[in-house]
């Protein structure tokens, strides 16, 4: 099919699908006039419920904790497919990270971006794991958390070089972190199973609304998923790093 | 305009999936579909949302202060973290396309390798 075929059966097809999604859409109830149930229900009683000040992170650790752990386990695959496409493949060699190799003409870091990269590290870090352990509290949590986290790895490599990334983040570390954080989500869920209740039943003490120590099984939760978000992050990152500085086909030159 | 949001969502609904199917380059379809994605954003939370509503969450607020639907805040968030590795995988398919080919045009793919 030539391009400018396609163009035309494309904009016939959208000005179809655009036909139904204006005449749906019209049928909603008026942008600003909310008339779900849910919401409302959720908005009443998840406090005094689940003990947790964050509806959103009581909604997607407890109430549909089930959906979010399949969430999870997307993440997990997807991360998981982006380290096996990205492995070494038959024909090419893995070398020592060379930055300064003849064919990567990358301009050289400037002092300001390694010291302004150093310097927010320490807060990034900081930052990150505040938004994971206050996630039922504040808006944050674990994938919001867990990404921030990863942005710290990011700094590191900017304001270093790659083997500086790979050794505050060594693979077994990051490897060990996902696995972790979607291991520890299911065996949670399994918590509830052993206390006699159902999968992912909230079994955990409530304590008070409003302190770091509450709402049950939702900090936790919050935890495996920041330690498994952050950690596949990472290993995201120097997944793609390694094709450019580490992984070489046969004949380039190094 | 209380039809605005939903306009935005179907407009870059299309628009994406026009980027994808005229798209010459693998990165920037992907990124195409990232935005006809980002169409479910903006319709999620603007169905979920109620005017004078508040975020929900009831630290410094009472319980039973509007807010909007946290049901549709929680289906958002996952979806922007879950979209970004899939985003990542499709790179990923990227790189080794380009391995093989040596292009990045769909058009060329299988037509002059040497």
């Amino acid at each position: 099919m030539t391009p400018a075929l396609r163009r035309r059966v494309f904009l016939i097809a959208a000005a179809a699908a655009g036909v139904l999604l204006v005449w749906g859409l019209t049928g909603l109830p008026d942008y600003g006039t909310y008339a779900g149930p849910y919401g409302h229900v959720l908005n009443q009683v998840a406090v005094a419920e689940r003990k947790a000040t964050n509806v959103v992170a009581a909604v997607t650790f407890d109430y549909r904790g089930i959906d979010t752990m399949g969430e999870e386990y997307i993440l997990f695959a997807a991360v998981l497919g982006v380290a096996i496409l990205l492995r070494a493949q038959r024909d090419e060699t893995e070398q020592a990270p060379d930055e300064d190799a003849a064919d990567r003409n990358a301009p050289a870091t400037s002092n300001a971006v390694r010291v302004i990269g150093l310097a927010l590290v320490g807060p990034v870090v900081l930052f990150g794991l505040y938004l994971v352990v206050h996630g039922h509290l504040t808006p944050g949590g674990g994938f919001q958390g867990g990404v921030v986290l990863a942005t710290a790895a990011l700094l590191v490599y900017l304001s270093g070089e790659y083997v500086t990334l790979r050794r505050v983040s060594p693979e077994s570390v990051t490897d060990l972190a996902e696995s972790a954080g979607a291991a520890g989500y299911v065996a949670i869920g399994l918590l509830g199973l052993a206390a006699g209740a159902a999968f992912l039943a909230n079994v955990l003490p409530l304590g008070h609304p409003g302190a770091l120590l509450s709402a049950g099984t939702i900090p936790p939760i919050n935890l495996a998923v920041g330690l498994e978000v952050a950690g596949g992050f990472v290993l995201l990152l120097s997944e793609f790093l390694e094709q450019t500085l580490v992984i070489r086909r046969p004949g380039e030159v190094t | 305009m209380s039809f605005l949001p939903y306009g935005v969502a179907a407009w870059l609904l299309l628009v994406g999936l026009y980027g994808v199917v005229t798209s010459r380059n693998l990165v920037h379809a992907i990124i195409c579909l990232s935005v006809a994605q980002s169409s479910t954003y903006i319709l999620l939370l603007s169905v979920g949302f109620e005017r004078g509503g508040t975020a929900p969450i009831f630290l410094d607020v009472p319980v039973g202060t509007k807010a909007v639907d946290p049901v549709v805040g929680a289906l958002a968030l996952t979806d922007v973290v879950v979209g970004a590795t899939v985003s990542a995988l499709l790179l990923a398919l990227a790189v080794q396309a380009y391995k093989h080919h040596g292009t990045l045009d769909p058009e060329r793919f299988g037509r002059d390798q040497d």
